[in-house]
């Protein structure tokens, strides 16, 4: 969710503090002194064991890690559990996986205070906390053993779960030692494996731990809920952002069979039903009249003309919006004798599509308090949001966390829409009857939260060698955090990341970057990968058409300007993938190479992209792909994550787009908003660069870096640069 | 109104309107979750199940069509149908929600075509939308599975 947690720690955990005190007020508490972990952490049950709250041995010796983080896809349980396997030398094939609860005190993000999985943060984040929590682990098992065989402890070995003294030809299995490993306190320092130790970490061995459950249908979503009493319910929603209900006729709905209630929320009116078939029929029967006063009334086409006005300086600006600068030095408006290069970019609002639309299980009113069954990508976010609105602190809500049918931002979200939804309804219902409130994909479509429409303006001076002198650079977009609980003191970072910080401004002396964020009644969000959604692209096809001006090959130009910027990661990934796509090689018969480089989530990924044009048409086919994001925890699941990072990106270069109209949207399901199939999906190979440094994002990297290199590719190929996403208007 | 449904092998006896869609029936009443409401209009596949052996959309095929028609869900394959297997074996899955929907249009595929082209793979499985983008590896599965039943 949140890229720039991690820059700024320190204040973002203030801002957090605030929300959380803030919200404990409303619930009618006021605790002073509290920690937001404190406050969260009262009236959670959750149990630590011996090993600490990610570890769990059995008595067979069993070892179960408990994963903080959301696994929506990204391979979380491969990944974190494997750091842990790592250091307590556990037996990986005997290593499985939990969702820990709801708990910030126990399982919040390290670098965002609270628990919530976002920002690509999952592995690194946890990375000297999990190998801590092995490590401590271990020394448990290697302490008790030392005591139990009179042996010195530094002689003690440990491999695959097996505690072994060589000299005296002892040996036993975690289960064998528990008891006496569990009575040992835990160092507070654990010694650490060097790199160059690791047996596990690094290797094809790191496989996801939920393939087989997910290819036998047995892995358990929300959809799949079931309990004793379960209702389920939809919602009728109001046709344009920010309409009201303004009164409806329930009659006919009541009337249908397995109908139990339709109800009146903040967002629309529910119906309540014995099944979802029941609860949609009842939709259907019910006649809501909305209060269309208040409701945005632009459409992405005079939103998007809008935006191209206030960029070009044209238009007065609507009071209190004004240019914020993200990045300046030296007069980029001064004269030269340069060539001059200018571009418009057009992107569309986005939605996230993922494949199970959103929904959650809520339990209110009843006698074990107010429980959360559901994907909660924000357990903190989601406890504070059931918080105010069931009147209680917001530790004793209960989240019992599942598997997510995709995500890429949008289940961590500030108003926690659809859980709040959920629990306003299970309220409504009470005495802790279960609740699945189910959205239809038009649902899920029309609900907004999109990646935000925006528009750049490029104007670049070449200097006599054809690199940048000048750069001036106007973004506009919605802002992603304004008047949110971690709304920044300065610009939105998240909306110019990637061209803010780029190696390309960065090697240009004279640099003039503005950003404008217009509010609107749109809602948006974080959409995988973020402002590098939008950023990467401008960058990468900007350089590409400075590189054919400048009569240079774009991997040299770009080489040319990482040394000057000294980005010596980017050159790096650069020069690998070229090599192995064999660039400086001619490409087959028909087909044209484009490449990109981009750094994002602390990664930096480089790709060159064999394209073919059929019917006018850009063909993805191979996609050389090298990343460096530091240790490499799962090879296979970093891979995983470059080719579906990849098919995410190439998607919304070549299909999709959000239409608004009036306030509405125009398109709510996969017929009228196309997304990647599977014909259209290119090879992508992985090579990732050997590194000991700690481990960086790698579940967005992979997403921006595919659009500008498809473009540079057309480009190439047609003499043609792409100005507007997607290529493919439906 | 009562219908007979005959699922996995087995013969269960539903009460649903005529017109609900398969999907549901599967879901809310006979207890199988495997497959998955995606969409609703048969454009996404997560729902897809088997009818007398070809893949079908359970969002939109009404139960009243399906009298006499055996129908196999995921759960129907058993767990180690050699798709599977190979779909554990290249760790396909990444969210997984639409995995039930892209094995079954897999099985489909290849009990009418033991050595599928590319060609044939992408005609059979266009009907399945995989967001998180694991289409590389579905391929490669479906070529895995192929090979392991020729041989």
């Amino acid at each position: 969710m949140n890229a720039h947690v991690d820059k700024d720690a320190a204040s973002a955990g203030a801002t957090r503090r605030e929300l959380v005190v803030g919200t404990a007020l409303v619930s009618g508490a006021l605790l002073v002194g509290c920690s937001p972990g404190d406050l969260l952490a009262i009236g959670s049950k959750t149990e630590v064991g011996a090993f600490g709250p990610f570890i769990r041995i059995a008595a067979d010796g069993a070892v179960t890690v408990f994963n903080k983080h959301i696994e929506f896809g990204q391979g979380t349980h491969a990944g974190l559990a494997a750091i842990v396997a790592e250091e307590l030398d556990a037996d990986w094939s005997r290593v499985s996986v939990e969702q820990a609860p709801a708990n910030a005190k126990l399982y919040a993000n390290t670098l965002m205070g609270v628990q919530g999985t976002g920002g690509s943060t999952a592995i690194p984040n946890s990375w000297m906390q999990l190998r801590k929590a092995g490590a401590a682990a271990r020394a448990m098992f290697t302490g008790a053993a030392a005591a139990a065989w009179k042996v010195p402890e530094a002689e003690i070995t440990v491999k695959d779960g097996v505690v072994s003294h060589a000299a005296s030809g002892k040996s036993a299995g975690f289960g064998e030692l528990l008891t006496a490993a569990a009575a040992i306190t835990p160092p507070a320092e654990p010694k650490l494996k060097a790199h160059e130790a690791f047996t596990l970490i690094g290797t094809d061995r790191v496989r996801r731990k939920d393939s087989r459950a997910k290819s036998t249908g047995q892995a358990r979503y929300t959809q799949d809920v079931k309990m004793e009493g379960l209702l389920t319910a939809v919602v009728a929603h109001a046709p344009r952002f920010g309409a009201k209900v303004k009164g409806f006729d329930d009659a006919e709905a009541r009337k249908v069979a397995g109908v139990v209630d339709v109800i009146q929320i903040p967002t629309g009116v529910a119906v309540v039903a014995k099944s979802t078939w029941a609860a949609l029929q009842g939709r259907k029967a019910l006649k809501v009249t909305w209060d269309e006063s208040k409701a945005e009334s632009l459409g992405s086409a005079e939103i998007e003309a809008k935006y191209a006005e206030w960029a070009a300086g044209k238009g007065a600006l609507p009071e209190k919006l004004k240019w914020e600068t993200f990045e300046t030095r030296g007069d980029a408006a001064a004269a030269g004798e340069g060539e001059v290069f200018e571009a418009t970019y057009d992107f569309p609002f986005l939605a996230h599509a993922t494949m199970e639309p959103m929904n959650c299980v809520a339990q209110v009113g009843g006698k074990g308090g107010t429980k959360l069954t559901v994907a909660s990508q924000s357990p903190t976010l989601d406890q504070l949001n059931t918080a105010r609105i069931v009147g209680a602190l917001p530790g004793s809500i209960q989240i019992e966390n599942l598997f997510a049918g995709g995500s890429f931002g949008r289940r961590a979200n500030f108003q926690s829409d659809f859980v709040a939804e959920c629990v306003h309804i299970a309220k409504k219902v009470g005495k802790g009857t279960p609740v699945k409130l189910v959205w239809t994909r038009e649902d899920d479509m029309a609900a907004g939260y999109f990646r935000p429409l925006t528009h750049h303006r490029v104007k670049v001076r070449l200097d006599k060698d054809g690199f940048p002198a000048a750069w001036t650079h106007r973004v506009v977009t919605q802002s992603l955090m304004k008047g949110s609980p971690m709304a920044p003191k300065g610009i939105d970072s998240s909306t110019v990341e990637g061209a803010m910080g780029s190696p390309y401004l960065k090697a240009t002396p004279a640099v003039d970057g503005q950003v404008l964020m217009p509010e609107l009644g749109v809602p948006v969000l974080w959409w995988r990968s973020v402002g590098a959604t939008h950023t990467a692209f401008v960058m990468e096809h900007t350089i590409d058409q400075l590189a054919r001006k400048a009569g240079k090959d774009p991997v040299a130009y770009r080489l040319a300007l990482f040394e000057k910027a000294g980005a010596s990661r980017h050159a790096a990934v650069l020069k690998l993938a070229a090599e192995k796509a064999g660039w400086d090689k001619p490409a087959p018969a028909g087909v044209t190479r484009g490449v990109a480089v981009h750094e994002s989530f602390g990664s930096v990924v480089a790709q060159v992209a064999e394209v073919r044009i059929v019917d006018g048409v850009p063909k993805v086919g191979r996609v050389v792909s090298a990343i460096d994001c530091g240790t490499a925890i799962s090879p296979n699941q970093i891979a995983a994550q470059v080719e579906g990072g990849t098919c995410f990106g190439l998607s919304a270069t070549l299909h999709d787009e959000m239409i608004v109209k009036a306030g509405a949207v125009e398109r709510t399901n996969f017929d009228s908003y196309p997304v990647l199939r599977n014909s259209e999906a290119p090879t992508v190979e992985t090579h990732i660069l050997p590194s000991t440094n700690a481990p960086s994002g790698v579940g967005e990297p992979g997403t921006p870096v595919i659009g500008p290199a498809v473009a540079n590719a057309v480009l190439a190929a047609t003499g043609k640069a792409t100005f507007r996403l997607p290529m493919i208007r439906a | 109104m009562a219908t007979s449904l005959e699922i996995n092998g087995r013969t269960v006896q539903v009460e649903a309107d005529a017109d609900t869609p398969l999907l549901w029936v599967l879901r809310d009443e006979v207890g199988l979750t495997g497959p998955k409401y995606g969409c609703g209009v048969g454009q996404c596949g997560a729902c897809t199940v088997l009818a007398d052996g070809a893949p079908v959309r359970s969002c939109s095929l009404p139960v009243s069509a399906l009298a006499g028609v055996k129908i196999t869900t995921i759960e129907g394959l058993g767990g180690n149908h050699p798709v599977q297997e190979a779909w554990v074996k290249l760790d396909v899955p990444q969210c997984g929600y639409c995995q039930s929907g892209q094995v079954m249009s897999a099985v489909a595929l290849l009990a009418g075509n033991a050595n599928p082209s590319d060609a044939d793979i992408d005609a059979a499985m266009d009907g399945n939308i995989c967001r998180c983008g694991a289409y590389q590896r579905i391929r490669a599965a479906i070529r895995e599975a192929a090979a392991q039943s020729r041989a």
